[in-house]
């Protein structure tokens, strides 16, 4: 078990880390998951997470940082308090999720992969997020909101700026 | 494994099952165009240049993937494989830059060839291409990020041939881009395009050559010249002691010619891909504006350029005087690792018969006399570089080759890569190929001589060592006299060779540059050598008591060729004051400036021989570089020693002296045209050429040939032709000395350092200050 002297990680997380490494046939297997916890619990991937978890998984940090920049949801720099994640992909783009994204944009500010200056909010314009089903369909950290309109956007920044909406990470 | 048929392009062809398609479409002579296949490297199928329509396969094939099966049925070139090639070079020229006429790779790139031949001249893809600047990735590898086409040949073989994995690939699709391993604290000055970012690596340009477009370019060749306008000179690196074939681009300038750049396109060089920062970067020196370009004498305690005539009457006649007043036994001669193995056999012969003294020596960077000594008796028993590649297993004992003979580092990594060769290694320090290592044994320093004791012993390295019938035993110049002879003996049935430092370390040891042992490690007194030599029986003074005699007042004058002793062991320059000083060197070193006479010689990539690496394999050297100015080794000594009022014909065999060997020159015109031509092969046939000077190396060639033992098995032809050839020294009837003082001074070479010309190489300079400064300096600050 490759327990880290002084892990920049939470205890919690740092246990949870020495037992990823453990339980793949290939240590570096758990690279992916350990990227996302520590993206969970820094708000990205920092250096010195890529650091830590290249040391953990005997990797060179290259291969942590070719793992890390291949996939769109692991970001190296941090995002808003709340991540408003727009799909546009065909059934929200039919259902008027272009609308969606363009009255966030205006509403918020800030354009995709932008964080508004309060650091409350940031916004990004994502590939399909698997609610078809009930497009147009927005996604806020781990929380989805769909069957959305204009209006009811509205309602629901309203409700995260608040400070009422469910924190999900 | 057992050989089956398939047919290609209706020729029926035989290969081993298990090789790849595309190989043995190779060695039928049909070519299948690939990108990011490479031979050696593992398979990435990336790229889909090689696809094949396989018979009974529903879609076309890659053929770098697909092993060879028995009654395959192949097409290779049908207008439907001609179609999908052509559409994957409109993908790849989607994003690719058409700056051909001014990229270094134009003229030899491969994506250009593959356009050329496809006629993927017009593109489907209207979209505005996505430039991104350059990078400056370190002194002497640039990155033009456009440029590349993700064969990801570069990252295989940084990671797996050179085992550094200083590159990678980030981001995805179309945006996916090679990355260098810089530290993230400098990444950020790295994209901003400011070029002082340091990749982390051993700085071999490997990456550069396996490139197919020129998306990889050299620090010290871009946008220099154009590879036509260049003449290509295979020859043998100066560096360390492996002796990989380098090929240089060469180029006329006023005063000479230029030498371009070096690489290995000729890869029929034991080093095959192979070539470390040194051997394709470090011929700048060569180039030098600090070359000397004329003889130099002292007038008035300085140094003043005189024309040769003056310089060269000047010292003959001075040496000759000396000789005469205070006795042969009062001059000394120091050679180089770095000349031919002809000019060694002269210098020595002139030492020895000219002026008539023993006092001969070199820098020793392995002890080369205790290596022939503890072979004696045996055949067979030296290693070659090819034996190490193929070695089913490798003891390595001290030295450090990633950094001291980065060939030999390559071939134990291939072979255990590839051949799964096993690999011991039993070091004082914690050397890098201790990760190719099947087991390694830690030694204290200066302990191998318990090391080695412990060999006979059982613990579980030495037993597994013991256990291997077919053992390749490489050394380090660590170990020397009874430990070195003590290692030989433990493994009579293995293969033996020591590692030195620098191309001719070996050769100036064969060749006699010793002060008790004659050309190939004879007795002074009694061999056929000395029969012929009538030189003094007794030892000469090696090269430290030169040096005591000089400070004593006795010797009265000292001839050095190729060589800084004065720096190398740390010689109190006030030493000389009373020694008559000739030196023959490219620089003003730290010898030279305390000489009386300065001759400006040409180096290794300007003059023609033979060298021999420290496994004692032999290879030709080609002339490539030239400046106006200077005179080869070889010629300077044979023109000392005729001022020296020697005859010239005693010391170099040429001319019409010998029965049968003729000039046959004037024949080239009218109806004997062709005359000379059909000469020079019957010439070649019979191991002679035609001898037309007494500054023509093979004049020598001949009489090492027939005097110096081992040196009798060269082949002409195979020398000729540029392959190189495994000659081990005699079995018998060498020098027999007791309790010898091997003065072996290892000069501990890195990669990015080569002995006295490292000062005078801007490239290795500039490597070295930015490994050990800027990288370290921006740490810092961040």
């Amino acid at each position: 078990m490759s327990t880290i002297a002084s892990s920049i990680f939470t205890p919690d997380t740092a246990a949870r880390f020495d037992k990823l490494a453990t339980i793949y046939p290939l240590k570096r297997s758990a690279l992916i998951p350990m990227l996302l916890y520590a993206q969970d619990e820094i708000g990205f991937v920092s250096d010195a997470a890529v650091a830590e978890i290249s040391q953990r998984l005997d990797l060179l940090e290259l291969d942590v940082r070719n793992v890390l920049s291949y996939y769109s949801m692991l970001r190296t720099v941090p995002a808003g308090k709340y991540n408003v994640q727009v799909c546009t992909n065909i059934s929200c783009m039919l259902r008027g999720g272009y609308e969606l994204l363009d009255h966030c944009k205006n509403k918020l500010g800030i354009g995709h992969k932008g964080v508004t200056p309060d650091g409350l909010f940031s916004l990004e314009e994502v590939e399909c997020i698997g609610a078809c089903c009930w497009a147009p369909a927005v996604q806020v950290n781990y929380d989805f909101h769909d069957d959305l309109t204009p209006a009811k956007m509205d309602a629901v920044l309203a409700d995260y700026a608040a400070g009422r909406g469910k924190d999900v990470k | 494994m057992p050989d089956v048929t398939l047919t290609v392009d209706g020729r029926k062809i035989t290969a081993p099952a298990g090789t790849l398609l595309i190989e043995a479409c190779k060695s039928a002579g049909l070519e299948i165009p690939a990108f990011c296949y490479y031979p050696g490297l593992s398979l990435q199928a990336a790229c889909r240049m090689c696809v094949v329509r396989i018979e009974k396969v529903p879609k076309l094939a890659t053929a770098c993937t697909t092993t060879v099966s028995e009654g395959m049925v192949v097409q290779t070139e049908t207008p439907e494989i001609q179609q999908a090639r052509k559409a994957t070079l409109q993908l790849l020229l989607g994003n690719h830059p058409l700056d051909c006429p001014v990229c270094d790779a134009g003229g030899e790139c491969e994506l250009q060839d593959m356009t050329f031949k496809y006629g993927a001249a017009d593109s489907f893809y209207a979209e505005p291409k996505n430039h991104r600047e350059e990078q400056k990735w370190s002194p002497v590898v640039y990155f033009d990020r456009p440029r590349c086409i993700l064969c990801y040949r570069c990252v295989r073989m940084c990671g797996e041939g050179m085992d550094v994995f200083a590159l990678g690939i980030q981001n995805r699709g179309s945006s996916s881009v090679i990355a260098p391993n810089v530290p993230s604290q400098l990444a950020g000055l790295l994209n901003s395009g400011e070029d002082q970012a340091q990749l982390d690596c051993e700085q071999c340009g490997m990456c550069i050559d396996a490139c197919p477009v020129g998306a990889l370019t050299s620090g010290t060749y871009r946008y220099k010249t154009r590879p036509w306008e260049m003449n290509h000179v295979a020859t043998v690196c100066t560096h360390c002691g492996d002796g990989c074939k380098t090929t240089l681009g060469v180029r006329s300038v006023t005063d000479g010619s230029e030498i371009m750049r070096a690489d290995n396109r000729d890869k029929s060089g034991m080093n095959g891909d192979f070539l470390c920062n040194k051997g394709r970067y470090a011929f700048d020196f060569a180039n030098s504006t600090d070359r000397l370009t004329a003889p130099l004498v002292r007038k008035d305690g300085k140094l003043t350029p005189v024309s040769w005539e003056e310089a060269l009457n000047f010292a003959g006649k001075r040496l000759r005087e000396l000789r005469d007043q205070r006795g042969p036994e009062s001059i000394g001669v120091i050679g180089s690792n770095r000349t031919t193995n002809e000019e060694n056999y002269l210098l020595q012969k002139f030492a020895r018969t000219a002026i008539g003294t023993n006092n001969i020596d070199h820098h020793r960077t392995a002890d080369y006399v205790g290596f022939a000594a503890a072979l004696a008796g045996r055949v067979d028993a030296t290693a070659s570089q090819r034996d190490v590649l193929s070695a089913p297993a490798i003891l390595l004992v001290g030295g450090d080759p990633t950094q001291q003979a980065p060939l030999t580092a390559w071939n134990i990594r291939s072979a255990v890569r590839l051949n799964r060769t096993r690999l011991y290694v039993a070091n004082h320090q914690d050397i890098k190929l201790k990760r190719q290592a099947k087991a390694f044994a830690q030694v204290a320093e200066f302990g191998y001589g318990a090391f080695i004791d412990s060999l006979a012993g059982s613990e579980a390295f030495a037993t597994a060592v013991r256990a291997e019938e077919k053992l390749v035993v490489l050394i380090g110049n660590e170990l020397r006299g009874a430990d070195l002879a003590k290692l030989i003996a433990v493994f009579p049935a293995a293969k033996v060779a020591l590692l030195a430092d620098y191309a001719n370390s070996r050769g100036a040891a064969d060749m006699g540059l010793l002060p008790d042992a004659l050309p190939g490690y004879q007795a002074l007194g009694s061999s056929a050598v000395a029969a012929e030599y009538d030189a003094p029986a007794a030892p000469g003074k090696n090269l430290v008591e030169m040096f005591d005699a000089a400070a004593a007042g006795q010797l009265a004058a000292l001839y050095v060729v190729g060589s800084n002793p004065v720096t190398r062991y740390n010689v109190d320059p006030a030493t000389l004051k009373a020694t008559f000083l000739i030196v023959q060197d490219m620089f003003l070193t730290e010898t030279a400036i305390l000489a009386d006479v300065v001759f400006p010689s040409s180096n290794l990539y300007e003059k023609a021989g033979s060298v021999t690496n420290h496994y004692g394999d032999l290879q030709l050297v080609s002339k490539a570089g030239d400046r106006a100015g200077v005179r080869s080794d070889f010629e300077l000594i044979v023109r000392l020693a005729d001022k020296f009022g020697h005859d010239v014909k005693q010391l170099v065999p040429f001319g019409k002296r010998q029965a049968g060997i003729r000039a046959d020159m004037g024949q080239t015109r009218g109806a004997q045209a062709g005359e000379a031509d059909r000469h020079a092969v019957w010439l070649t046939a019979n191991s002679m050429e035609p001898k037309l000077s007494p500054f023509d190396p093979f004049a020598i060639l001949d009489e090492i040939q027939r005097l110096v033992p081992g040196y009798d098995k060269l082949l002409r032809l195979q020398l000729l032709s540029g392959n190189d050839q495994h000659l081990a020294p005699a079995a018998g009837s060498l020098v027999q000395i007791a309790n010898r003082n091997d003065l072996v001074l290892p000069s501990n070479d890195t990669l990015f350092t080569s002995g006295s010309l490292t000062a005078y190489s801007p490239m290795l300079q500039d490597v070295q200050r930015h490994e050990s400064r800027e990288v370290a300096d921006r740490l810092a600050a961040d």
